[in-house]
């Protein structure tokens, strides 16, 4: 089988086959499920993000994957091969751990070899294996400090090599970057995904962060309640959540009620006290009259008018309550009449816009008829 | 009205404060004096005494110092003592003798004390307290009493050798007591809960996560013992090494009940000259020897956990 390379989007091919098979997998800790029958399927050379918030189950799984959990029920397969049974030393992965877990008695070098002396690799094949993947992280010059000499940043990369010397077929990131600040973790996300773009290692990594993994996954799952709700490219993820829940955790949303009054072919009408307004949605979906419906939109998706637009829907009323300047954009807070408010985002494309919207005045919000996604609870 | 309770404490701290003492040096005396008083005044005394002559008088030793009749300071200093430890080789020997039945003890205390501190250390938290309880219960008897104990277990008709002529596994009875074994068993047995407590202190705060890094790079659980538990518990086997092996080497009530004539440990040789022999001198040399003796391993041990602490 030729190496395929991550941008192949093997996931989007019918008949390739999966090199991670997650099937039916439980996990029961005395009566709870701390994931509840995941069943999911990770291709070669990709980047999947579990994301989550705590108590999704998410670590839970990756540890199934490592072996340090036994699935109460289910099975994993790795590379067509069922890793019932097998222990961790003697599974193709190799895992970061969250913190890092660097042995305090040894050398960088010596954690980072670890590995190789323990799959009996001589001595001089070790040094040499090291010093390129000492390389790769950029460590170059600390092969002799040990764990207390190093910086955060610095202890994750000597994680990051001690997982990756062994070229597993699958590394298991746990929370690779929460302990670092937030420019340390922005430039690590690229780099993170360069290394494994070059070394063309699948990996999976286990976030609570969304940017983090909107940014660095092929595809992600978003799990809660030890279930996978949704898996998809992050875009998917971002422009068509399944549900309320995946709308609400990725990004900030608004979420106006509606009650279905009209259900054509190519569009649906919502009729909405929580917006003030009827909505109209430029596609059809699958509805019952008179159901009861959510309409996600995205706060960047809506837009501000002094004079009301032309149109009987998406368009409604409200008072402008605060203004945050924050550089590259400003967000606005807005009043509705339902009472409800509404963060509305506009980027700022001039210096000094003396004509920009200001605190307390009233204005008009709209959003177009394909912006918004028809989510149930 | 709030009454500020302090206010007494404080003044108290100002005047203090004023003559140059502050809470922190007051807080440091104590124990400094505590040591000065009941360590350091005591160790010149016998140190005094190790340097003059025995004699038949109350006290059983010559002064150090004299006002001769014309009036002058006469010092009788003698260092004799010292060199008659080493003209008997009954001393050098029962030394050496001390030193490698304690070390002898520490070793097999530290291969017992080590699985039952690494299980209690396992063990989930309720669990654990309740074996940490089992192992300070002993404690709780006097420490001769356990001694005697063990007297009935080894005699020969005590309880081992009745149990084994009993269940036909010998003939004849086995000869334990007074023997350099019974000692080794005392010693073992009293010292065990040192060498427990210091290591299991250690190894429950053994981050599991390394265990399971090893793990995941492909070390067996043996390897992972040897590679990652056993070098992080390093300061605990010192710690316990030093708690078993320090009083060991000294141990006096121990060889005497449980050890033969013929078992040669300092604790008894320093019994023995202090008083069945009532020669104050020899045996203070003798204490001032063995605090020699105690004080070289003290330092060496110190300055491999002061290395292996500056590691971690």
């Amino acid at each position: 089988m030729a190496e395929l390379v991550s941008g192949a989007q093997t996931w989007k091919d019918p008949n390739a086959t999966p090199f991670i098979k997650i099937e039916n997998v439980s996990k029961k800790f005395g009566d709870f499920f701390a994931v509840n029958d995941v069943s999911l399927n990770i291709y070669r050379g990709e980047l999947f993000c579990l994301l989550g918030g705590s108590g999704s189950g998410k670590s839970t799984l990756l540890r199934m994957l490592a072996g340090f959990e036994k699935p109460t029920s289910g099975t994993i397969e790795i590379d067509g091969q069922d890793q019932a049974g097998s222990p961790p030393y003697r599974r193709p992965t190799n895992m970061m751990f969250q913190s890092y877990a660097l042995f305090p008695h040894m050398t960088v070098e010596k954690n980072i070899g670890y590995g190789l002396r323990r799959d009996g690799v001589p001595g001089r094949a070790i040094n040499e294996r090291v010093a390129q993947i000492m390389d790769l992280v950029k460590l170059g010059g600390f092969e002799k400090r040990k764990p207390n000499q190093l910086s955060g940043g610095q202890c994750q990369r000597v994680a990051l090599a001690r997982a990756l010397i062994k070229r597993p077929k699958l590394l298991l990131l746990d929370e690779p970057l929460a302990a670092l600040d937030k420019k340390l973790r922005e430039e690590t996300q690229f780099e993170l995904k360069k290394i494994q773009e070059t070394l063309g290692v699948t990996f999976i990594v286990v976030t609570h962060d969304q940017e983090e993994a909107m940014t660095m996954s092929t595809r992600m799952g978003v799990m809660t309640g030890g279930k996978i709700v949704q898996v998809g490219e992050p875009h998917e993820i971002y422009e068509s959540p399944n549900s309320k829940f995946v709308a609400e955790f990725i990004g900030s949303v608004h979420m106006f009620n509606g009650r279905v009054i009209e259900d054509a072919a190519d569009h649906v009408r919502l009729r909405s006290d929580d917006a003030g307004c009827d909505i109209q949605v430029a596609h059809g979906i699958s509805c019952s009259p008179d159901e009861q419906l959510w309409l996600a939109v995205r706060p960047e998706k809506i837009h501000i008018n002094r004079t009301r637009p032309a149109g009987d829907a998406n368009i409604t009323e409200g008072v402008v309550e605060e203004v945050a300047y924050m550089g590259n954009h400003s967000v606005y807070l807005i009043k509705l009449a339902s009472g409800k408010q509404v963060r509305v985002l506009q980027s700022n494309l001039e210096r000094h816009d003396s004509g920009a919207t200001h605190g307390s005045e009233r204005i008009f919000l709209t959003w177009g008829g394909a912006s918004g996604v028809v989510v149930r609870p | 009205m709030q009454i500020n309770h302090y206010a007494p404490l404080r003044a108290t701290a100002t005047l203090f404060g004023r003559l140059g003492l502050s809470g922190r040096s007051l807080v440091i005396a104590v124990p400094t004096l505590w040591l000065f008083v009941f360590f350091l005044i005591p160790f010149f005394v016998v140190a005094k005494i190790s340097l003059s002559k025995a004699t038949i008088s109350q006290p059983p030793f010559l002064p150090l110092y004299e006002w001769t009749s014309d009036g002058s300071l006469k010092f009788n200093v003698f260092f004799s003592n010292y060199q008659f430890l080493f003209s008997d080789p009954l001393y050098v020997n029962a030394y050496l003798n001390s030193i490698k039945i304690a070390l002898i003890s520490t070793i097999i205390a530290l291969l017992i004390g080590y699985p039952i501190a690494y299980y209690i250390a396992r063990s989930s938290e309720s669990r654990r307290n309740m074996l940490l309880m089992l192992i300070i219960l002993p404690f709780w008897t006097s420490f001769l009493l356990r001694v005697y104990a063990w007297i009935g277990f080894l005699k020969s008709n005590g309880l081992v050798n009745n149990f084994l002529l009993q269940t036909g596994l010998i003939s004849q009875p086995l000869v334990m007591l007074q023997t350099d074994f019974a000692v080794y068993t005392g010693i073992v047995y009293n010292y065990l809960p040192f060498m427990i407590l210091p290591l299991y202190a250690n190894l429950v705060k053994l981050d599991s996560t390394l265990l399971e890094a090893a793990s995941d790079l492909g070390a067996r659980p043996i390897v992972t013992f040897f590679t990652v538990t056993l070098p992080l518990s390093f300061p605990g086997i010192i710690a316990g090494s030093m708690l078993v092996l320090i009083p060991a080497i000294g141990e006096f009530v121990i060889p005497s009940l449980l050890g033969g004539p013929d078992t040669l440990m300092i604790g008894r040789v320093l019994w023995d000259e202090f008083f069945p022999n009532r020669d104050w001198p020899v045996a203070s040399a003798l204490a001032i020897a063995m605090l020699v003796v105690f004080v070289i391993p003290i330092m060496i041990l110190r300055k491999a956990r002061g290395a292996q602490i500056e590691v971690q």
